[in-house]
């Protein structure tokens, strides 16, 4: 049979190629460009090179210095919260009540954190943190303890991660019970006819089953947690000095602050380089984990 | 290793307080001995799974009692029973090697090392495992996996009883019969009380030594499957039992006479004393009746087919309105529709309201 040929078809590919062109394609490369080149303002530019990739890369320059810190920051950060998050999300998900009216009502209570915004999330810290209105900051230093995020280094970082964690256990706590739902009684009767204890029962049956939806919820938290902005933004502004400053908070300053668009663009690419690369291995893992189908077993 | 007793043990998944006959296992009362292969057949929904689940612990019983070796074990959990349950699907633990999933139960027992690895590995070569021992079990088959459940039932030396629910469900016809076999051959070999819940029959009678035949949340018979096959105490047994199944026809009888449609059948021994009122049957199995040419003096009926089973053929006939089966005899050319029936006196049991009625020499 003969192929019929007809290029109007590239016609109906054109809408999609126009709108992914202007959303993804023109200002990413706009910012190419951008991380090429120095303005100081007035829209001239200098052609810099990689330049700016350099200076990123090398601490001992303003750049380097403050994106490697705040890289630090960033990834001790998404360690900390993902220590907390995934232990107490399966935690709460091996607790929450199997059957009955107690499983709605326990999901829409586990729901309403992941519902509310940001910038809310981050205004409502701010205020209960607050030592002389706010009820959390307020009974803390009642009871003799001297909290404050506004001058206090470990006071930020504890309010930072306390409303990390508050706001998306959740998220870690459905997806281990969805995990959890799909495992059969039969698992659970084995288990307790093979005399397992409750530890070998989570240890060989539990954890095995809910360790894609773990594996998710990892990426998924690391991800939101490394491009975190807006509820440390809000709450302590990066501060006190640069201890609360992400990555995203940096990048902010450099390209809204200082309006140095060359560094800021050398720097977003480079962050958006990270995300892709973690994105990637985290890809691979869960695929090569699904892969595992069974194969032919040989002689019996 | 254990001689089980269950006491008026019933069992209603709707609450004690529910009418019985709704019960998913009404009140029953029997005695399993140590080191017999018992099987539960019935179809589905007959409550041959629950009284399983009873033994093991899974459910709690509404009523009654069960006793291992005298000692009432009804309160206690599955952990504390001693006992072994092999499910209808494999359950294998993913993070675990063959050999680690096969040492499981020891292992939670606190089992000394030296022990496990002698059991395990001759429970491996019983079931052919050997070779697999070290691979994760998560890859294999789902014949192997469900190898790997018997295993972990199998594996313990001391167990009151080991439970099957129906094990080779998710097996290939061909290995089903090997693992039957297999399973016969543990059975001799490992003295173990093994409770086999199925509902084919092939699978029953050829694994057990006593049968158990349940319908309806009752148990209707027990015994050897000749027993089954030769004396059906309730018409139930007949019909599931066997196959084609038994011919069940409503009858009158009297005396040593059975009355079908007007037509008199011999019958070996005497029913005098009949229960009034009841809806008499007679029941006989299809072996035991034969197709010959239409005779005065025979029960005459049309033939609908023949069924050729290979080494047997059966006729199936119409008597009146009644369905019914029997042996065409080798050689016999059926010469049209209509036939003679031929009963043998012997093996022509009475049915009263469905249960067995035993006559009088």
């Amino acid at each position: 049979m003969d192929k019929t040929v007809n290029q109007k078809a590239w016609f109906l590919v054109l809408p999609v190629f126009l709108v992914v062109a202007f959303s993804a394609i023109l200002p990413l490369m706009t910012v190419v460009n951008y991380s090429m080149q120095d303005t100081f303002g007035n829209n001239q530019f200098f052609w810099n090179g990689v330049g700016w990739f350099k200076e990123l890369l090398d601490p001992s320059t303003d750049l380097g210095g403050r994106f490697l810190a705040s890289l630090g920051r960033n990834l001790l950060f998404s360690a900390i919260i993902l220590a907390i998050e995934v232990p107490l999300g399966i935690v709460v998900a091996l607790s929450m009540p199997r059957q009955g009216w107690t499983v709605a009502a326990s999901l829409v209570i586990l729901a309403l954190p992941l519902l509310i915004p940001w910038n809310v999330v981050g205004t409502i810290w701010q205020i209960f943190g607050r030592p002389d209105i706010g009820l959390l900051g307020y009974t803390l230093n009642g009871l003799g303890i001297d909290y404050n995020y506004v001058s206090n280094e470990f006071d930020a970082w504890a309010t930072v991660i306390v409303m990390d964690v508050w706001h998306w256990t959740s998220l870690v706590a459905l997806l281990c019970y969805a995990g959890l739902k799909s495992i059969p009684d039969a698992y659970y009767q084995a288990a307790q006819i093979d005399g397992a204890s409750r530890w070998a029962v989570f240890k060989a049956i539990q954890l095995p089953k809910m360790n894609r939806v773990l594996l998710i919820a990892v990426l998924l938290r690391f991800m939101d947690s490394f491009m975190i902005y807006t509820e440390p933004f809000v709450v302590t502004g990066g501060g006190p000095g640069n201890s609360t400053t992400f990555v995203s908070i940096e990048l902010v300053k450099i390209a809204l602050g200082q309006f140095d668009l060359g560094k800021a663009a050398a720097l977003s690419l480079v962050y958006n380089l990270i995300i892709l690369i973690v994105c990637w291995i985290f890809y691979t893992v869960m695929t090569n984990a699904g892969a595992e189908r069974p194969e032919k077993q040989g002689g019996a | 290793m254990a001689r089980i007793d269950l006491v008026d043990l019933a069992h209603s998944y709707g609450g004690n307080d529910a009418p019985v006959e709704s019960f998913a296992l009404k009140p029953v009362t029997m005695t399993w001995r140590q080191g017999g292969a018992y099987a539960l057949l019935g179809p589905s929904g007959c409550g041959k799974t629950t009284l399983l689940n009873l033994i093991s612990g899974i459910v709690t019983p509404s009523r009654g009692k069960i006793l291992f070796d005298g000692a009432d074990i009804t309160p206690l959990s599955t952990q504390k029973r001693n006992i072994a349950q092999v499910f209808q699907f494999p359950v294998i633990y993913d993070t675990m090697t063959v050999g680690e999933n096969l040492a499981f139960p020891l292992k939670n027992r606190g089992v000394p090392r030296a022990e496990i690895d002698t059991r395990v590995r001759q429970i491996a070569d019983l079931l052919d495992l050997t070779p697999n021992l070290g691979r994760k079990a998560t890859r294999l088959t789902a014949d192997a996996k469900q190898k790997i459940s018997l295993g972990r039932g199998l594996v313990r030396s001391d167990v009151a009883a080991v439970l099957f629910d129906e094990p080779l469900t998710v097996i290939d016809p061909e290995l089903k019969w090997q693992l039957r076999s297999k399973l016969k051959a543990l059975h001799r070999e490992l003295d173990l009380t093994m409770i086999y819940v199925t509902h084919d029959q092939t699978e029953a009678l050829t694994f057990a030594d006593t049968v158990v035949v349940m319908h309806d949340g009752r148990v209707v018979q027990s015994g050897t499957p000749a027993e089954l096959f030769d004396k059906p105490e309730h018409t139930f047994v007949g019909y599931f039992i066997g196959s084609p199944g038994m011919n069940i026809v409503p009858a009158s009888v009297s005396g040593h006479e059975a009355r079908i449609d007007g037509h008199v059948i011999g019958l070996q021994r005497d029913y005098g004393a009949l229960p009034a009122g009841a809806n008499i049957e007679i029941g006989v199995r299809p072996e035991f009746v034969h197709v010959a040419a239409p005779a005065a003096g025979l029960l005459s009926a049309t033939i609908e087919r023949i069924d050729d089973l290979g080494r047997v053929r059966f006729a199936r006939v119409r008597i009146g309105d009644a369905k019914f089966a029997a042996r065409v005899p080798p050689g016999f050319s059926v010469p049209d529709n209509n036939v003679g029936l031929v009963f043998d006196p012997a093996r022509v049991h009475v049915y009263a309201d469905s249960r067995l009625v035993e006559g009088v020499a």
